[in-house]
């Protein structure tokens, strides 16, 4: 049996940790917002870029460049986004999962973003090619490094396709963990609406059902082909990545109401048990007090 | 005559407004668009794009690779990066390029990763870096 001391204390160790939880759930909010609109921000340049795409498709022919076909090698390279930090749910364990269920043949090199990824994998003895620390939140300088390493890699030609696994944001509640192929690219997807823009799909113009321009190319189709596809393949990239970390803050944001939720409910018991002992005590020192004066009189 | 020069960035919008002329840095050497310019796509490097706005003031911006679109009244610049030279800092730009070049001399103890991080922010640098040399001799 506690004593009315000993639950006092823990009534306020609990009700400091509601603090902590309740402040990171807030925290995590703001970013989740952050994330979202850092999203949003990339669009004119998602709408652009589409356009022009959809119209160089029409007057260049498809096949024009290597980051449409398959490299020759049997090699898959997976990169991994994950989370920095922790206490978010199952975020990581989920996406871990869907990989480690995925058959990807038989030669698979890993390159992960995020500490969480990282660490797993490398205590499960994958083979881990290569780690990027990305800051928090993400800037698309470090993620073109990230993308001009990864297809550096993909035209060594000893890979014959390029996965990205992260998490896909579709709303605070529905986080799906995803695998889309980063290259080579889908020649028929090019320029249309990507499947994973969980973050207010719609809004990117679908270019690919509007009508095609006609421009002159400068210095030529394929010139201009070569300059554009690195940069979509990085913006993709970094698509994926904000969606992941907006996918990290609100699944941190839940977990943290769930922790703040369960500290509330456990405050409301410990209070209970800790006024019923109080009374109890009272009750005693009442009867004991009246038992002795009785055994006066 | 104006027309509508906006730049773009994966960040946001990085410039958007009605000016008078355009420098751009084509991929075929500098390249001035004037209103009703033809229909046009074209490569662009790393360099500086200057413009003149409607009050007849030029002003320059630092620009990363990407390409400028052109179509009826509108320029459309597509780019990875795009900084105005009001934001460029000399010294924080020179220390970040020694320092970069620095680890690239010994790039055999460096993994690819780090090379290409450091060649990516090395032609960054250079670009900021020569557009503020610039706007200073005039």
């Amino acid at each position: 049996m506690p004593s009315t001391r000993d639950l006092r204390r823990r009534i306020k160790s609990v009700k400091n940790t509601a603090q902590i939880t309740k402040a990171m759930q807030l925290v995590a909010a703001a970013k989740m917002k952050k994330a979202q609109d850092q999203a949003t921000q990339g669009r004119p340049y998602a709408d652009l870029m589409n356009k022009v795409l959809v119209s160089l498709k029409e007057q260049a022919g498809e096949n024009t460049h290597p980051f449409f076909s398959p490299g020759k090698g049997e090699k898959t390279l997976v990169v991994v986004v994950t989370s920095d930090k922790g206490l978010c749910g199952a975020l990581n364990t989920n996406l871990l999962r869907k990989l480690t269920q995925t058959d990807f043949g038989a030669d698979v090199e890993y390159v992960t973003i995020g500490r969480k990824g990282a660490g797993s994998l490398a205590r499960l003895k994958k083979n881990l090619s290569a780690d990027f620390p990305i800051k928090d939140p993400a800037r698309f300088l470090e993620l073109r490094t990230v993308g001009k390493f990864l297809q550096d890699r993909f035209l060594t030609g000893e890979y014959c396709r390029l996965l990205v696994a992260f998490n896909n944001f579709v709303n605070t509640v529905t986080i799906i963990p995803s695998i889309e192929q980063l290259l080579p690219i889908n020649t028929v997807t090019l320029g249309g609406k990507r499947s994973y823009e969980g973050m207010g799909a719609g809004e990117v113009e679908d270019a690919s059902t509007g009508p095609v321009l006609e421009y002159t190319f400068e210095p030529s189709t394929g010139e201009v082909f070569a300059t554009i596809l690195p940069q979509y393949v990085n913006n993709t990239l970094y698509q994926m990545v904000l969606e992941a970390r907006a996918s990290e803050h609100s699944s941190r944001m839940v977990a943290m109401k769930n922790a703040t939720d369960n500290a509330k409910q456990m405050l409301k018991d410990l209070s209970l048990e800790y006024n019923k002992l109080r009374q109890a005590a009272i009750t005693n020192e009442l009867l004991e007090i009246t038992t002795a004066k009785m055994a006066l009189e | 005559m104006a027309f509508r020069l906006e730049i773009v960035t994966p960040e946001g919008r990085a410039f958007s407004d009605e000016v008078n002329d355009v420098v751009l840095p084509g991929g075929l050497g500098e390249m001035d668009v004037l209103p009703s310019h033809s229909n046009l796509v074209s490569t662009l490097v790393p360099g500086e794009l200057r413009y003149k706005a409607k009050d007849g003031s030029t002003h320059e911006l630092a620009i990363g690779s990407g390409f400028a679109e052109i179509q009826g009244d509108h320029v459309n610049v597509l780019t990875d990066l795009a900084i105005s030279d009001a934001q460029i800092d000399e010294q924080a730009v020179e220390a970040a390029l020694s320092r970069a070049q620095e680890r690239l001399k010994d790039s055999e103890n460096l993994g690819a990763e780090n090379v290409a991080a450091m060649e990516a922010a090395i032609a960054n640098s250079l670009a900021q870096l020569k557009l503020k040399r610039k706007r200073r001799t005039l």
